[in-house]
């Protein structure tokens, strides 16, 4: 009984492993076509879904030796015939090309946006909690924080585009669904996010070093500049770089307000799409190699994703578990 | 002067944090007024295709629930492995693992899930809405379970061992038990949170507009239908998105502040 | 009288130590006695105390070496060292209990505490629990305060009766050597003199060892007393020529307070 039991646990255990490896060969499978058209291209390329139309030297010799044929063996109807035929040979040589530059560049803005926004409101919050709020509020407050990071994303999709959205919009200018305003948005999803974890950061700080600082008569924003932040830094830029890749996978907030159009921004109030919304929106019609492109799309996000949280977590977040 | 930095940055951090209150409120307010406003009781009587949201409702916590069956047994016993067997570079990578696709994006969760189901079944089914949800849960209970045994002290595990128990038997019997609350908290907020995700249920279960408790075709999904409520152009499907969402936000909040308060009650 | 257990040549590593933290230990632990180690922090009395019942087990990687001797039913001895089938490990703790420096009830009722032990150990039927469970609590001098509320959580008892409760948890066993690893220094004064009187009462049926950095209560209970330094063995002998007649310096260097 002893070793079933250690049996159903490690592999119970593994089943993570084997989930994970399962999602990346499958992504890698499922756009193979996308990959083996398309290669490493595909990451800059900005056209999305448009026919591309390919001269072909091949091409044109078929042109000239059917243009020979013709001449000598043909009468005049049938020659013009033929030369429709010709026509139509040239508008089907065409292809359908997908390049996933569009998408990439809007879920990295739209995170980068995110990320200046939340950060200085998030840092203030975790000052708030764990230096200036006496225990109870502290707790209070810190509760409200964490209900604020239970809310689901369609929710702030839903609050965001009627209601906050207008707002940017009358302030900045430009359109109501664009980067910035999926930008904001996304700002403030992770912002409980990172200041609960920088709080936590902050605490680990000794009392006794904090009491020392005080003791020379430093205010508290001097300890916290000069003593806190320094000690929990490493803690803080994991919360900061976690954060961020989370925001990357974010789909249903940003899907309302990004616009989801295939093209790049001019300017920060411009919709755009991002690699989420791009699948989002497009799986359910996609077929054949427009279906590989969004799984190619899937497996760029994934992996960008694995490598933040990965450095976030490895070079950061030792939380060293005994 | 220092004084003054002193009094203007604490100014700015207390502001910040009545910003991060206010949005709270701005999102609950906004929830609770466009909500109330296309709220009735009919909505818990009728389906979707009557304008109600009750196969919706029902149809979300059916999957929760089966993504519950399979992931809490799965994600206990893998955080028992990482806490009380496993030793060494094997379990602490797959601990680290399980910490990263705890933010892994959901909507590549719903990819896969889609390519490894739903292309091989034939179609969209409630079964893949739930496996999807259900490989979201098992790192969060993993990490939970793990979390919790360890704030066990050994001593309670020594105690079991030296009366002849197996460890197993330590293990179900005591160190379980200890840490039961801790662990039914996070499986609440577990449970919180995958209720309230939309992503990777957009291409698995989709969702539908029919009452149907049967799983292997699409299956209704409260968050997929507020998505597709919300971008028709008519102005009672929005009305009717706003409904939902405040009913699911209330459910979600009800659920992550009951397992919070489990947690207060219980804690000496 | 022959001895319950005898310790010859014992040595011990931990898994991550490049020196050993026991030296060549020999000594008896005497039938129906309680035997005291002393000593200062860091001696190795704990880890001596602890490899008694191969309670390091749950560990990887440390090392014994040398002997550790239980006597058997039929009078013979068997090397507990040599144990590595995990039917023989609940056998030996069955055999050899253990209480710990913090009290440890474990989170269910104080019935199902006690009975816990009789429970893996198979006994299924209520009436011979019940039976062994008021036997134990008897034993352990609290029946009388918990009788009346047998099914009440035992995270509810104070300090003083947690630790009576994990006594008579391993006294329903009938373990034939009951371990103590500093019973009361977590316990205020009235509780300790409770247990004390307690571990006394229990050695008519249970040999006893007994870890304390107490020497008082060493002197106060103990039979005999080893006194033990930096993992060496220094001196072993009846409790009374310990503490008034010490023939080592080292000894009476430590009993007289120069250092501890």
């Amino acid at each position: 009984m002893e070793k079933l039991f250690q049996k159903l646990s490690l592999s119970s255990a593994s089943l993570v492993f084997l989930i994970l490896i399962g999602i990346f060969i499958t992504l890698f499978n499922a756009s193979k076509p996308a990959i083996d058209e398309f290669g490493f291209d595909f990451i800059t390329d900005s056209t999305w879904n448009q026919e591309v139309v390919i001269d072909t030297p091949k091409k044109d010799e078929d042109t000239y030796l059917e243009d020979e044929l013709l001449s000598d063996d043909l009468m005049i109807d049938e020659t013009d015939e033929l030369l429709s035929d010709e026509d139509n040979s040239e508008n089907s040589l065409t292809k359908t090309v997908f390049g996933g530059w569009i998408p990439i560049v809007g879920t990295v803005l739209s995170t980068i946006i995110a990320l200046i926004f939340a950060l200085p409101i998030a840092m203030g919050i975790a000052v708030f909690l764990a230096e200036i709020a006496p225990k109870n509020i502290s707790h209070i407050v810190g509760i409200a924080i964490e209900l604020l990071a239970a809310i689901p994303s369609i929710i702030f999709g839903m609050w965001g585009l009627y209601y906050f959205a207008p707002i940017i919009a009358d302030l900045v200018g430009g359109y109501q669904v664009s980067l910035l305003t999926a930008g904001l948005v996304l700002g403030v999803m992770i912002l409980p996010f990172m200041a609960a974890i920088t709080r936590d950061s902050m605490n680990t700080t000794p009392d006794v070093l904090k009491e020392s600082a005080y003791a020379l008569g430093a205010t508290k924003f001097e300890v916290i500049k000069d003593i806190i932040f320094p000690y929990s830094k490493v803690g803080i830029i994991g919360s900061i770089i976690l954060a961020l890749g989370r925001a990357l996978g974010e789909t249903m907030a940003v899907a309302f307000l990004i616009g989801s159009i295939f093209s790049l921004p001019e300017a920060i109030n411009d919709p755009t799409v991002s690699i989420p919304v791009a699948m989002a929106n497009n799986f359910g019609e996609a077929s054949g190699l427009g279906e590989s492109s969004l799984f190619y799309l899937a497996l760029i996000l994934f992996i960008m994703s694995f490598l933040v949280i990965g450095i976030a977590k490895f070079l950061f977040l030792k939380k060293g578990v005994k | 002067m220092r004084l003054l930095i002193n009094k203007v940055i604490l100014g700015l951090s207390i502001f910040s944090a009545i910003l991060g209150l206010a949005f709270l409120g701005w999102i609950l307010a906004t929830l609770f007024f466009k909500g109330i406003s296309s709220f009735h009781f009919s909505l818990f009587l009728n389906d979707l295709i009557d304008g109600g949201l009750r196969n919706l409702i029902i149809g979300q916590f059916i999957m929760a629930a089966i993504a519950g069956i399979i992931g809490i047994p799965l994600g206990m016993m893998a955080g028992i492995y990482l806490r009380e067997y496993g030793r060494g570079k094997y379990a602490s990578i797959i601990r680290d693992l399980s910490d990263i696709m705890m933010s892994a994006p959901s909507i590549v969760i719903g990819a896969f899930v889609y390519a490894v189901v739903v292309i091989p079944s034939g179609g969209t089914s409630g079964f893949a809405g739930a496996i999807a949800l259900a490989i979201m849960m098992i790192p969060i209970i993993i990490n939970t379970t793990d979390s919790m045994l360890s704030l066990v002290p050994k001593e309670l595990r020594e105690a079991g061992i030296a009366l002849g128990a197996s460890k197993y038997r330590v293990i179900l019997d005591i160190v379980l038990k200890a840490a039961k609350v801790g662990i039914m908290t996070g499986i609440l907020l577990a449970f919180a949170r995958i209720i309230g995700e939309t992503a990777p249920l957009l291409f698995t279960s989709e969702t539908s507009n029919y009452f149907s408790l049967d799983l292997t075709q699409a299956f209704p999904s409260l968050t997929v239908s507020i998505y597709d409520l919300a971008n028709e152009p008519i102005e009672a499907s929005r009305d009717l998105a706003w409904a939902a969402s405040f009913i699911l936000t209330f459910l979600v909040l009800v659920i992550n502040l009951t397992g919070r308060f489990i947690t207060r009650n219980k804690h000496k | 009288m022959s001895n319950i257990m005898n310790i010859k040549d014992f040595s011990f590593t931990y898994a991550s130590a490049s020196e050993p933290s026991l030296k060549n230990i020999n000594m008896p632990i005497e039938k129906n006695k309680i035997t005291a180690l002393i000593g200062p922090s860091g001696c190795g009395k704990s880890t001596l105390l602890r490899s008694m019942n191969r309670i390091h087990d749950l560990y990887t990687g440390n090392k014994y070496d040398g002997k550790i001797e239980l006597l058997n039913d039929d009078k013979s001895y068997s090397n507990i060292l040599d144990i590595k089938k995990e039917n023989d490990f609940i056998n030996l703790r069955q055999n050899i209990g253990m209480i710990f420096q913090k009290p440890t009830p474990f989170p269910m009722s104080i019935f199902d505490n006690v009975a816990y032990g009789l429970k893996i150990a198979g006994i299924k039927d209520k009436k011979v629990l019940e039976e062994k469970v008021e036997i134990a609590l008897k034993g352990s001098a609290l029946w009388k305060e918990v009788k009346d509320r047998l099914n009440q959580s035992a995270m509810g008892l104070s300090g003083g009766q947690q630790q009576r409760l994990c006594i008579a948890r391993a006294v329903a066993v009938k373990p034939k050597v009951l371990l103590f690893d500093e019973p009361t220094s977590a316990l205020d004064p009235i509780s300790t003199g409770a247990i004390e009187e307690l571990i006394v009462e229990l050695k008519k049926d249970i040999s006893i060892a007994i870890v304390t950095h107490n020497m008082q209560q060493a002197s106060r209970i103990s039979d005999y007393t080893a006194f033990m330094y930096l993992g060496d063995l220094i001196e072993f002998d009846k409790t009374e020529n310990i503490f008034l007649n010490p023939k080592e310096k080292q000894t009476e260097d430590y009993i007289t307070g120069r250092f501890g």
